[in-house]
């Protein structure tokens, strides 16, 4: 009960791992997006939705260091420098804190692969850019990643593309958290899946998250895979944020007219 | 390098090519990136790779450097897999024999400039000696990174951990490090480089080395070099160590315990020999009368002395 | 007496359909409650009168036009219709919880999982939230062939009662019950009934809509009107 209690408290009492404010992107003269502003805490996750165009893949590229934005700070609660722009880092500094802080799973495995590595090999890289140079610690905790997210062992040493895509995925989600990351961004990372297929990966994820105590950023558009995954989410359109509140509240009870529509088309079954 | 002072004779008039073949403004640039190279060891420098009369493959990145350094007072050796009578390496040396005036040997020991693919010389080398190697792939991480923007980055932010997936794999597949060939290696623990493709039995030798060793990429357009004397450190893993290759067998022909060696298929039947990869250093064993298991095999009869000092060729009609 | 556990102040809803030409709906208005430990107040009034939209609007679940929900969370009132999300996360984790009738979970995934998952997310032990989802699902008379089955199969009243148990597992202050016993037959409606009787003994305050007159009348300490603050449209 003690320990329930504290790990509770940690959710509310953390300060913000990552603050974005004022965020604003521009192509030439077409918006990415516009004034995005929010936090992130430790052991939260953060849904993205919105339709094609609406400014959400802008948004995660420009927080997670892949895109400069035209204006706007993003701040993260770097170990080795405390709370810092992520642009005002340098190069190296930002780099490197992306390798040992962040994770980012993509939609397509073939973006988050080095697909002329084997699978396991893929796994073990995050912890040789770390600085592993011991082959027997890396394969074993290679292997014990591989064990969580449910992968033949006896696979281990095939490429990528010799497995499902299923598979390829649960691959980019273990090299993604092994090395143990603090916030990991993930751009639909069911989108190209099954549906059987989906709901199993989502369910591990989940569970990952729980354990980890992961702060996640999930773009998608797929309003039942935000449900299942986001603690809450921000509705994007044209560039611009129109909402955000918990995930629940916003799906069930939407207040902006463009939320209404989304969540109003999504088909039943 | 020689001196300078005949330079410009060499350049008589009526030559058909200028001393070296390249232009003197171009050799500038290569001297210029040389000395650039050797500052940063290690370091890949970009230089204006010319169109060279073989093909790209052949050795154009190595033919430039030699081009750019030697002066008629140099004495050139030139060695394919070790050897000096591999058509390739008799044609280069031809070549320079031809555009540089210069004197030509098989001599490890005699040569000023040697021009290698594949091996470093046995025998080892000393101050004053130039060793140019011909480089296909400069860039170690290419096998992993496709990128050339993500590997300049890699390299400016010592960002190397990628370079450990390729030997993580050959544990994984083999149970060692099976590499053999370009190996990779830090220099002085600042740049990743690849040594080209020698065996990794030549690692050891490119620590420490008393020659200047040259690195030259035609193709890709890179030159990179291991100054004198420097650190050279090839990667591995905590638990399982850097090895060079070796061999039950010793050469056939002069018995040699230490060197590197090549397999020969003697017949149909499955008949094979090993002899020393370096026939330059083979050569010296027997005739100091070194004699290994095969010893009177006709392969050891093969080579003439080295080749006369070539005379200045006569112009092409 | 002791303070409420939940107070609801001058609370109104009013839905607004911005796709159907801004069309407003309202459901209540000036709604004052609140709830003490050990009280069971049954929402009561006709269908349509916003009864579940009261229990959803007290969850966080739908935003109030106006008032407050205040629900004593760590000795502290936090009004969830203004707390950040995630804090009305760790209300939910800790404090507040929510019967639906409906169960909706992750697809294909086995029944003691889910109902363990509660459990799991406040950081208790794997083999403790096993025993104890076991405990209570088979009070609940689930057949226990069914515990490694996912529960997307199960009868209707299987469901609930799947449902019942991931709700119960926990020892919420406060409960949100929404017509937990709506598909269950006698007998498992009476377990529902003693289940709820416990958290009450216990201390738990809750609100809860019953269609069923034995549940109510078995559970209810006393009953709220919603229809008296029905909103003029």
């Amino acid at each position: 009960m003690n320990a329930m209690a504290q790990n509770a408290h940690k959710a509310i009492e953390a300060t913000p791992l990552l603050r974005v404010d004022g965020l604003t992107k521009w192509y030439g003269h077409v918006v990415g997006c516009r004034d995005v502003s929010f936090e992130i805490r430790p052991g939260e996750v953060l849904g993205i939705v919105g339709e094609s165009g609406s400014g959400k893949t802008t948004v995660l590229n420009c927080i997670s260091g892949r895109l400069p934005p035209s204006a706007g700070q993003v701040e993260f609660d770097t170990s080795r420098f405390g709370p810092a722009d992520i642009y005002g880092l340098s190069e190296p500094d930002r780099r490197r804190m992306q390798r040992e802080e962040w994770g980012f799973v993509h939609q397509n495995p073939r973006d988050g692969l080095r697909m002329r590595a084997s699978g396991g090999a893929n796994v073990a890289e995050p912890l040789m850019n770390l600085g592993g140079r011991h082959y027997g610690k890396m394969r074993a905790a290679t292997i014990e990643w591989l064990e969580r997210v449910e992968l033949d062992i006896g696979r281990i040493d095939d490429k990528p593309r010799h497995f499902s895509g299923g598979m390829q995925q649960r691959i980019q989600v273990a090299r993604n958290l092994i090395h143990g990351p603090r916030l990991v961004f993930m751009d639909e990372p069911t989108g190209g899946l099954d549906v059987s297929v989906q709901a199993r990966l989502l369910d591990l994820l989940r569970e990952l998250v729980r354990d980890l105590g992961l702060a996640v950023i999930i773009v998608t558009h797929d309003m039942a895979v935000a449900r299942l995954m986001a603690d809450r989410l921000m509705v994007m359109k044209s560039g611009y944020v129109v909402e955000t509140g918990l995930t629940d509240q916003v799906l069930d009870d939407p207040q902006h007219p463009y939320s209404q529509l989304l969540v109003s088309s999504v088909l039943q079954i | 390098m020689s001196s300078g002072s005949n330079t410009q004779g060499s350049n008589r008039t009526g030559r058909y090519y200028n001393y070296a073949y390249l232009d003197e403004q171009t050799k500038r640039m290569i001297r210029r990136t040389i000395l650039k190279a050797l500052a940063i060891p290690g370091y890949q420098v970009p230089f204006g790779s010319r169109e060279m009369p073989v093909p790209y493959g052949w050795g154009t990145g190595g033919i430039q450097l030699t081009a750019a350094i030697i002066g008629p007072d140099d004495v050139y050796k030139c060695i394919d897999q070790g050897a000096d009578d591999t058509t390739n390496a008799v044609s280069i040396r031809r070549f320079f024999a031809q555009v540089a005036d210069v004197a030509v040997t098989e001599e490890t020991a005699e040569a000023t400039i040697i021009q290698t693919r594949h091996r470093i010389p046995e025998k080892p080398l000393k101050e004053g000696q130039i060793l140019v190697f011909q480089v296909p792939q400069p860039e170690p991480l290419r096998g992993l990174e496709p990128r050339e923007t993500e590997t300049r980055a890699m390299h400016a932010y010592e960002e190397y951990g990628l370079q450990y997936v390729s030997l993580y794999e050959s544990v994984s597949a083999y149970g060692y490090i099976a590499n053999t060939v370009g190996y990779p290696t830090m220099i002085e623990e600042r740049y990743l480089m690849s040594p080209s493709p020698i065996p990794k039995f030549d690692n050891p030798k490119l620590g420490d080395n008393e020659a200047i060793l040259l690195f030259g990429a035609g193709r890709e357009k890179r030159i990179y070099a291991v100054p004198p004397y420097t650190r050279v450190r090839s990667l591995d893993f905590e638990d399982y160590p850097f090895e060079t290759q070796t061999w039950e067998e010793n050469c056939a022909l002069c018995g040699a315990e230490d060197s590197y060696l090549d397999e020969v298929i003697l017949d149909d039947a499955g008949e094979r020999m090993f002899v020393c990869s370096d026939s330059c250093f083979c050569a010296e064993r027997r005739a100091s009368g070194h004699v290994g298991t095969m010893g009177d095999h006709a392969l050891a009869h093969l080579e003439g002395g080295p080749p006369a000092v070539a005379s200045p060729v006569a112009e092409p009609a | 007496m002791t303070s409420p556990l939940i107070i609801v102040e001058d609370l109104a809803k009013t839905f607004v359909l911005h796709n159907a030409d801004g069309a407003a709906i309202p459901v209540f208005e000036r709604l004052t409650l609140e709830v003490a430990s050990g009280e069971c107040v049954v929402l009561a009034g006709e269908s349509g009168v916003g009864k579940s939209t009261l229990m959803r609007s007290i969850f966080g679940n739908y935003l109030p036009t106006q008032g407050a929900v205040r629900v004593l969370h760590d000795d502290a009132y936090l009004d969830i219709t203004r707390a950040q999300p995630h804090q009305v996360i760790d209300v939910r984790r800790r404090t507040l919880g929510y019967v639906s009738q409906f169960l909706r979970v992750i697809p294909r995934i086995p029944t003691l999982r889910l109902v363990m998952e509660p459990l799991l997310e406040n950081g208790v032990s794997l083999e403790e939230a096993r025993a104890r989802a076991e405990t209570l699902l088979a009070a609940l008379r689930l057949p226990r062939a069914h515990w490694d089955l996912p529960p997307a199969t199960f009868s209707g009243g299987e469901q609930q009662r799947v449902n019942i148990a991931r709700s119960f597992i926990r020892n919420y202050p406060v409960m949100l019950l929404d017509e937990p016993t709506a598909s269950l037959d006698a007998e498992n409606r009476a377990i529902v009934v003693q289940l709820i009787r416990q958290a009450l003994d216990r201390g738990a305050a809750m609100i809860g809509i019953f269609h069923d007159h034995d549940v109510r009348d078995a559970v209810a300490t006393r009953l709220f009107s919603v229809s008296e603050f029905k909103a003029a449209a």
